[in-house]
């Protein structure tokens, strides 16, 4: 996997359901070849952040760029197409189709990026992930939470994205398993130099592997700082982060 | 038991055109969660194409491609035209658009094409085969029958399985949102689903008219005994599709021959209604209870 | 009721339908007594539509069930009045109540498996009873007359009713008028029974069921009998309705219960907009009047007759999916947002 390279920029960015005004006027810049933690509690506003990135959701203001390129308002398929790969919380696995149909569309989408062969890559994916390995012809319901979570992360890095977008990877996963996963992240980070946006309700973990960090309250962006900078302020801790 | 016998011919004939017809409703409910009652019509529409086309003098075969590819462009347009902006919405606007265009495409087919019934050729003979001194009710356009509907099932379940393309449909199908986050075009393969099924549709009512009378109304009972073979695989699986297509097809052309003919839409509504109460995701499934 | 004071407007609901319902009393006559025979017979068959789509509008709009059905449920109303009228014994009146009860009867095993499906399912499954029941009819061709059907004999309007018309109207009462008062009374009966229903405490627990199923589940409403209840009452108009429709076409015959005259009845009430009688009314109105109109549109332009018959189903169809499209409301519910603007801009609320 080749060596990448792409800021996210995040600019002004508003989105509301109907009335409720879900993010306010946010900026956010995702250093290549960074992590970025975005943190705060439930209701935040973090996974609407990463909705309206993608182009799940559409926002009401502000701008989007990837590398100087505006995505603002594309649809989620261009968006992705144009490198940027989001692993959604929770249900971001095709449960009906098998372990290997979901890496492949992964692949897929990174032939289309890339025009690189993807199919052979899966190889890869069962190297790094077992599991997914020895399950690969089995429906992918039969996995278990941190098998989905190996798949989906798996199948997004087969796309060959510039960022990756992880809404709470660590949600309903055991602490062995987090921190399995964590240091996975970092070093992909580290050996590929990918761009990495994490949104996390678990922050003292986030800001473990983050190099910087901005906290979420009612939508609107609350504090900006380097990842340890972040850790050590108390009155942050207590305020926003619970930990 | 010769009645028995050719009874069970008759139904596994008009089974398997009842098989194709039942996986084009299910390929449009797996991919939009909507069942298309147009899909009679159209293919009544379309199977028009065709006769107009062979009575103007060319081969029934230029007519049967004409019919398969006027399903494809139809199913496309529907798609695109009137059933995007109902796509997700409240269930029963759905079920109103696709009623709504049933009713008009028969009416354009009459106007266009005329009230009246008219003959509709076969490609192959229409008589019996000869087993021994009886003649059995299977005919050598039955054999194109089950023929063609085995082809279009393999095709399809190459398509699914084997490809990209089929890959990216199943994607679409089960998780509009996961596949849009994978660069899937969504839309794509919703407007391609249904072209596809139209062409199956198509298929069906090109095969239920062969040999037979047409008239705009011939596929009416048909969407009927479609939905019943679809509902009786469970709606989501090709196979169980197929499967039920056979069985409503033998079920039916028993009620049809012992107890009258007249009887055999009240039959498939009886069959309906006792799958629906008693097992509601299907025969096959291996779970039990859904809302229906 | 802006323009209304108060004080002239009855507060009991009861009492506010019965005055609105008398008052279209009024109307009929007036209506009635001042157009041509030709426009009595087609306000006849208006009334037959009506009362149907006035039942399937509180079942489909209140319930948010749909019913494909409905036509075979009018053939069961109308070949039930055939029966009954043969030979003269039974008074026109009481085959109309047993048509309405039989067909009520058949509602409730209707109902009772409907009550379980939804949307798709439901949908497919009345579809089944459309194109299966005008099957039975040939079935049992014996009691039933096949293909051809039974002829039904009108009734005649009794002395005193011929008597009362001629002391208010001094004119005569012909056939086509007769008919028409009798599927008009029973239209506003229907109504004023619907109305009252709507506004009760079943049409409040019909609307939360079509609102919120679990949300109504949970209140501990029992959303099996809500539906077959709503199937049972609309099952019933239904009956009535091809009770009066054997009357004024003088026949049941399965030509006449195909699917085309379900799917009417859907055009009516979504068309009106659906859970509205008024807008039901109105949807009748228009499968009555909108048909001579595009026909002759159609002949004008060169079509046969046969083809120009057909451009009536055809706008049907078009106009189910434009309405659908854009105004899924229908027409009442964009009268209602044009009437709420109205309301928003004098400010007087």
């Amino acid at each position: 996997m080749t060596e990448r390279s792409g800021a996210l920029e995040i600019r002004g960015l508003s989105a509301r359901y109907g009335p409720v005004t879900a993010l306010d006027a946010v900026d956010i810049h995702a250093n290549p070849g960074r992590i970025t933690a975005v943190l705060g509690a439930n209701g935040a506003g973090k996974t609407t952040l990463l909705r309206t990135i993608s182009g799940l959701v559409r926002g009401s203001d502000g701008s989007v760029l990837l590398g100087g390129r505006d995505l603002t308002g594309a649809p989620a398929e261009t968006i992705a197409r144009a490198g940027i790969a989001h692993v959604p919380e929770g249900r971001g696995v095709i449960t009906e189709l098998t372990v290997e149909e979901n890496l492949r569309l992964g692949a897929l989408l990174g032939t289309a990026r890339r025009g690189s062969a993807g199919r052979g890559r899966l190889d890869e994916v069962y190297d790094m992930f077992p599991a997914l390995g020895d399950r690969r012809r089995r429906e992918a319901h039969s996995l278990s939470g941190g098998e989905r979570q190996m798949l989906v992360i798996g199948r997004a890095l087969l796309s060959e994205p510039e960022v990756l977008l992880l809404d709470e990877p660590s949600l309903g996963l055991a602490p062995r398993v987090v921190a399995q996963l964590f240091a996975l992240i970092r070093d992909l980070v580290d050996s590929e130099g990918l761009t990495v946006l994490l949104v996390e309700q678990n922050a003292r973990s986030a800001l473990s592997i983050a190099d910087t960090g901005f906290v979420l309250n009612l939508g609107r962006v609350v504090a900006a700082a380097g990842a340890a900078e972040l850790a050590a302020d108390d009155d942050l801790r207590h305020a926003y982060l619970g930990f | 038991m010769q009645q028995f016998v050719n009874f069970t011919l008759g139904g596994l004939s008009q089974g398997a055109i009842y098989a194709a017809f039942a996986l084009a409703l299910v390929l449009i409910w797996r991919a939009t969660r909507i069942i298309n009652f147009a899909q009679g019509a159209m293919a009544m529409f379309t199977t028009y194409l065709a006769l107009t086309l062979i009575e103007s003098g060319l081969s029934y075969w230029a007519g049967f491609a004409a019919a398969l590819a006027g399903g494809l462009v139809l199913g496309a347009l529907v798609e695109r035209v009137v059933m995007r902006p109902v796509e997700g919405g409240p269930e029963l606007n759905a079920v109103i658009v696709t009623l709504g265009l049933f009713v008009a495409f028969q009416a354009l087919a009459a106007i266009l094409f005329g009230a009246t019934f008219q003959s509709f050729p076969a490609p192959f003979g229409l008589r019996g085969f000869t087993v021994g001194e009886m003649t059995i009710a299977f005919t050598p356009f039955s054999v194109f029958v089950i023929a063609s509907v085995v082809v279009v099932m393999l095709a399809l379940t190459a398509l699914f399985r084997f490809t990209d393309l089929g890959l990216r449909m199943r994607a679409s199908a089960f998780s509009q949102e996961v596949s849009r986050l994978l660069g899937v075009r969504v839309g794509r393969m919703l407007t391609l689903g249904w072209a596809l099924a139209a062409v199956v549709g198509s298929l069906a009512g090109l095969l239920i008219a062969g040999g037979n009378l047409v008239h705009p109304a011939y596929m009416d009972a048909v969407i009927v005994y479609g939905f019943v073979a679809a509902v009786l695989g469970g709606l989501e699986s090709p196979g169980g599709a197929v499967a039920g297509g056979l069985i409503i097809g033998l079920a039916l052309s028993y009620v049809s021959g012992y107890l009258g003919s007249e009887l055999v839409t009240l039959a498939a509504l009886a069959i309906l209604v006792a799958v629906l109460l008693v097992r509601p995701r299907g025969l096959f499934s291996r779970v039990a209870a859904r809302r229906v | 009721m802006r323009t209304l004071p108060r004080r002239f407007v009855p507060r009991s609901l009861l009492l506010r339908n019965l005055l609105g319902v008398l008052a279209g009393l009024v109307v009929v006559v007036l209506v009635l007594e001042t157009t041509s025979p030709f426009r009595n017979s087609q306000l006849a068959t208006m009334s037959y539509y009506a009362i149907a789509a006035a039942g399937l509008t509180v079942l489909t709009g209140l319930n948010g069930q749909i019913s494909l059905g409905h036509g075979a449920l009018m053939a069961v109303g109308a070949y039930t009045t055939a029966l009954l009228l043969e030979g003269d014994a039974v008074p026109f009146s009481l085959a109309m109540l047993v048509a309405a009860a039989v067909t009520a009867l058949v509602g409730i095993l209707v109902g009772a498996a409907a009550s379980r499906l939804h949307g798709p399912y439901l949908a497919g499954a009345t579809l089944a009873l459309a194109v299966g029941v005008p099957g039975l009819a040939i079935y049992f061709d014996g009691l039933l007359g096949g293909e051809q059907g039974l002829s039904v004999r009108s009734p005649r309007p009794p002395d005193w009713f011929a008597d009362a018309h001629y002391f208010v109207t001094a004119g005569d009462l012909s056939s086509a008028k007769y008919l028409a008062y009798i599927g008009w009374l029973t239209l506003l009966l229907v109504i004023l029974l619907l109305a009252n229903l709507m506004a009760s405490r079943f049409g409040r627990v019909w609307r939360a069921v079509r609102d919120d199923e679990v949300a109504a589940e949970l209140a501990g409403l029992r959303l099996g009998r809500l539906r077959v209840l709503a199937f049972v009452v609309s099952a019933a108009c239904a009956g009535l309705a091809g009770a009066v429709l054997a009357m004024v076409v003088r026949l049941a015959a399965p030509s006449g219960f195909t699917i085309v005259l379900s799917l009417s009845l859907l055009t009516a009430v979504v068309v009106g907009g659906l859970g509205s009688i008024a807008g039901a009314l109105l949807g009748s109105a228009l499968l009555v009047f909108l048909p001579p109109a595009v026909t002759n549109l159609g002949t004008g332009a060169g079509l046969t007759g046969v083809q120009a018959a057909q451009l009536a189903p055809l706008v049907y169809g078009v106009v189910l999916v434009v309405v659908m499209l854009l105004a899924p409301g229908g027409a009442m519910g964009l009268l209602r947002r044009f009437w709420r603007r109205g309301i928003n801009q004098g400010g007087s609320r």
